[in-house]
């Protein structure tokens, strides 16, 4: 599949390049690919639902990884980055389960 | 079945978006786009020209393998769709591998760290400390490379000096050519010794004697000459037969005055029956070497 296929060749880019994560990045990179992860199981599970769309998939991935984004700046101005970053990973995380639960009914009927 | 987790997912307390899997949840902002929950009806409105064409298609990810019109429409938001997951992909990874070459100092206590920072400033003390010390050496080889070079000069060309003095070295320069036909008595060590002093008094620098039987020796400083059997001449250990031809490098025109003054060398070979012929070819050349070991009791004094 398509989606399949892009992923594959970003991982396929990203272990070939190893390129190192710049330091002005190095807080935010984990709490962006674990809001995409987020976006990537919602979509996968509104596919499963019949109700994908593309528009909103491609909205929400930006602005999910933005809005993490912007947490995690906001906490690191406000010195309460750690426990920010940890908030928003708990939520995403709760949110990455609820969406594979509704996957899982899906796919297992269970 | 799966309306309870919709409810859930939105029952989170800050969702500033609307989550892209709930459409029947969205908030005000996104249903003002996507009224109903049956996004076929509205997606042909808001992305694509042929709506009629794709309105028939139930939902765009099945459009994607369907239709060619749900192709062209896949196109551009499938697009997008990519680039994002290969960001996705990229981002992941390279998370992954950053997040595993530093997971040691993750996990590691406070004193460890410290430790292990002090332990880093330590070598980097060691580390600028060498690099000022190869600095300094490297900036005196980088001077005294001239003045060694030149140091260098200087000594092998005393060396070729003292081998060309000594006898170790080959020579060739201005010179003359004595050939000496003894008489039948044979030619006395007497006279070649007056030869080779004449010609060291009238500035021979190398001096070598060749003898009728193929033998040569380099003259030096501290050669000998003796009478030989049978009117031979021994020189150095070697027994030479005449004729004897001596090559000396020097000046020409002063050597062979030197050998022609009355009473000299020539005067005394001729009263002796011999014969002595001067011959100058230009440049000579001394390829017999002087065997030299070291000193055995002299040592150097400086």
């Amino acid at each position: 599949m398509f989606a399949v296929l892009a992923l594959v060749v970003g991982v396929g880019l990203g272990a070939f390049f190893e390129p190192s994560v710049p330091l002005a990045l190095q807080p935010y990179l984990p709490i962006a690919v674990v809001a995409a992860l987020d976006a990537v199981f919602g979509g996968i599970r509104a596919k499963l639902d019949g109700v994908f769309d593309d528009k909103q998939f491609v909205v929400s991935f930006v602005s999910n990884v933005l809005v993490a984004g912007l947490i995690v700046f906001l906490g690191d101005k406000l010195g309460v980055g750690t426990q920010l970053s940890t908030g928003v990973v708990v939520v995403l995380g709760v949110r990455i389960f609820g969406n594979v639960a509704g996957i899982r009914r899906r796919l297992f009927r269970a | 079945m799966s309306e309870p987790h919709q409810d859930t997912g939105t029952g989170w307390p800050a969702p500033t978006e609307a989550p892209p899997e709930m459409p029947a949840a969205a908030p005000p902002g996104k249903a003002a786009e996507k009224p109903s929950a049956k996004p076929a009806a509205a997606q042909p409105q808001e992305w694509d020209v042929d709506g009629p064409d794709a309105a028939t298609e139930p939902e765009v990810g099945e459009a994607a393998a369907g239709s060619p019109a749900g192709r062209r429409r896949v196109s551009a938001a499938g697009a997008a769709i990519g680039l994002l997951l290969v960001l996705f992909g990229f981002a992941f990874v390279v998370q992954l591998r950053s997040h595993a070459t530093d997971q040691a100092q993750t996990t590691a206590r406070p004193e460890d760290l410290v430790r292990i920072l002090s332990d880093l400033d330590a070598r980097k003390d060691r580390l600028s400390q060498e690099i000022s010390q190869l600095q300094t050496t490297q900036q005196q080889l980088a001077a005294g490379s001239a003045g060694r070079s030149a140091a260098l000069d200087a000594a092998a060309k005393r060396a070729r000096d003292l081998g060309i003095l000594a006898g170790t070295l080959p020579a060739q320069g201005p010179g003359i050519e004595v050939r000496f036909l003894p008489g039948s008595q044979g030619l006395k060590a007497a006279v070649m010794l007056d030869a080779v002093e004449e010609l060291r008094d009238a500035g021979a620098e190398a001096l070598q004697l060749d003898g009728g039987d193929g033998q040569s020796v380099r003259v030096v400083a501290s050669s000998w000459f003796v009478d030989g059997p049978n009117g031979a001449l021994e020189v150095d250990g070697r027994t030479l037969t005449g004729p004897y031809l001596l090559t000396a490098i020097g000046d020409p025109p002063t050597m062979r005055t030197a050998l022609n003054i009355p009473g000299g060398v020539a005067d005394t070979v001729h009263n002796a029956g011999g014969n002595v012929i001067v011959d100058q070819p230009g440049t000579v050349r001394v390829s017999a070497l002087h065997p030299t070991g070291s000193p055995r009791y002299a040592q150097p004094a400086s």
